[in-house]
């Protein structure tokens, strides 16, 4: 098979960076995920797809411990991210956030301007000069596909552009502070048909440069989008494989009823 | 908007052109063995044949992976749909010539029976007839695929006028039957090539009109509808 074809038949075979081992979680005594072990690669986009209330939504957050600002939860087992526990007593949260970012469903801007948007975290973290905040906002911009859209209105409100266009600023104040891992939480499914299409080029252009975990219950995204496929089913991951793979012979038959729309 | 899809569109179709080289340069090259009853050449086209089928299973394989992930709609469906069918149309061109130098190393063995006038007449109009309609898909140009459909007729032509004469010289002489045949196979080879010749055309116009002229009667096929779609 010829390797310069893109995602959709050759997976990369990158280093595996996050490792995840025999995880469970539970919302208070519910046990929402039961046993996950998955390896996840480098500057590839792997995928979780599964029926409403599978648990993929929150594997994810235990990427970057968003799960720790709920009441209730407790984890079993183990995530390791470049060799290290990311659930160890040492780990600072607020660090592992910078290089683990996140998008969500629903576009999240600031009410300030689309500069300042990407500036304020870059303050955060200790940039002050202004031709450095200038070039990583318009570097962000660029990587988010949105420069080119906003470049004469920096000054104006983020509130002030459209579904898709808020979703890839929020893109873009991830990307400005240079995560190694971006989750998105089914970024897509609150946009129309074209901004949707344009995150997913998006997508496809950033694994370049990131690590990128993408939670959508739109199978058809999952089988355009991403190298890898991971499909759960009532908090159990029943399949991990290449995208491929999983869309053309799933090994188990709960993929493939998943898969081809037969339940879920 | 240039998509990543695209990316994989044009490498289907790079693809698809490098297996069409392929399936051409066989055909001819087993017309030049027959013609300077070379068994070099003949054995060269017999060993190229693997090649050609891995290139199928790849193409079917790309093609199908395609429709999984993608979900192609309009003319992107069109265009893998018909690659699948191009590409097999390719690969039996390529059994054919195949075919052709199997019968030319046979032929070798004998003397020559006869000018390969017509053999030679066949196979320049079947290889004409895949090049243009290799060209049509390239320049998206279903006139010209229309246009090669009927060709085939003379390429029929020339081969049942030949099958007669070869069923006369075996009548005449039971010395040649085992060189006649021969190029009777050959000669049903090379009106094989003219068939996936006129099926790819068909395919051709397929893609680009949406409209399927496959078993349609020569009025049909000529022109264009007048009404798109």
């Amino acid at each position: 098979m010829a390797d310069d074809l893109v995602s959709s038949s050759v997976a990369p075979q990158t280093q595996e960076i996050i490792h995840i081992n025999d995880l469970s979680l539970y919302y208070g005594a519910a046990r929402a995920l039961v046993d996950i072990s998955l390896k996840i690669r480098e500057n590839v986009v792997t995928a979780f797809i599964g029926p409403s209330g599978c648990g993929k939504s929150t594997l994810l957050r235990c990427l970057n411990r968003m799960n720790d600002l709920i009441d209730n939860v407790r984890i079993d087992g183990s995530c390791e991210i470049g060799g290290h526990n990311i659930y160890g007593s040492e780990v600072d949260v607020i660090e592992l956030r910078k290089r683990v970012g996140m998008v969500f469903q629903k576009s999240n801007p600031f009410p300030k301007s689309i500069y300042e948007n990407i500036a304020f975290a870059l303050r955060l973290h200790g940039m002050t000069k202004k031709s450095d905040l200038d070039a990583t906002v318009e570097r962000s911009l660029r990587q988010a596909a949105l420069w080119e859209e906003v470049k004469d209105r920096l000054h104006s409100s983020g509130l002030g552009l459209s579904g898709g266009q808020q979703q890839r600023l929020c893109i873009a104040r991830a990307v400005a502070i240079q995560p190694e891992i971006l989750l998105m939480d089914e970024p897509a499914s609150a946009l129309d048909p074209l901004a949707t299409a344009k995150i997913e080029e998006l997508v496809l252009d950033l694994k370049k440069d990131y690590t990128i975990v993408i939670v959508t219950h739109n199978m058809q995204q999952a089988a355009r989008v991403s190298d890898y496929t991971a499909f759960f089913y009532l908090g159990k991951l029943v399949e991990f494989n290449t995208t491929r793979k999983v869309f053309t012979n799933p090994s188990h038959k709960q993929t493939e009823d998943y898969v081809t729309g037969r339940f879920g | 908007m240039q998509r990543h899809f695209d990316q994989e569109l044009s490498l289907l179709k790079q693809k698809l052109l490098t297996l069409a080289s392929h399936a051409e340069e066989a055909v001819s090259n087993s017309l030049k063995s027959l013609l300077e009853r070379s068994d070099l050449q003949a054995r060269t086209v017999i060993e190229t044949d693997s090649l050609l089928d891995a290139m199928e299973v790849e193409l079917d394989e790309m093609c199908i992976s395609m429709l999984a992930l993608h979900s192609p709609i309009a003319s992107d469906l069109r265009l893998i749909t018909t690659a699948m069918k191009i590409t097999h149309d390719l690969e039996r061109v390529g059994d054919e010539a195949t075919t052709i130098a199997r019968r030319v190393i046979e032929l070798n063995t004998e003397p020559q029976l006869k000018p390969y006038i017509d053999i030679s007449r066949m196979g320049l109009l079947a290889l004409a007839m895949l090049k243009d309609a290799l060209d049509a898909f390239v320049h998206g140009d279903s006139v010209k695929a229309r246009a090669i459909v009927p060709r085939d007729k003379q390429v029929d032509q020339i081969h049942k006028q030949l099958r007669k004469e070869l069923v006369n010289s075996m009548i005449e002489n039971s010395a040649s039957i085992t060189r006649a045949l021969n190029i009777m196979v050959i000669s049903k080879s090379l009106e094989r090539v003219a068939d996936h010749a006129a099926n790819i055309a068909e395919e051709v116009v397929y893609l680009y009109e949406s409209r399927d002229i496959r078993h349609s009667h020569d009025n049909d096929i000529s022109a264009p509808a007048s009404e798109p779609l």
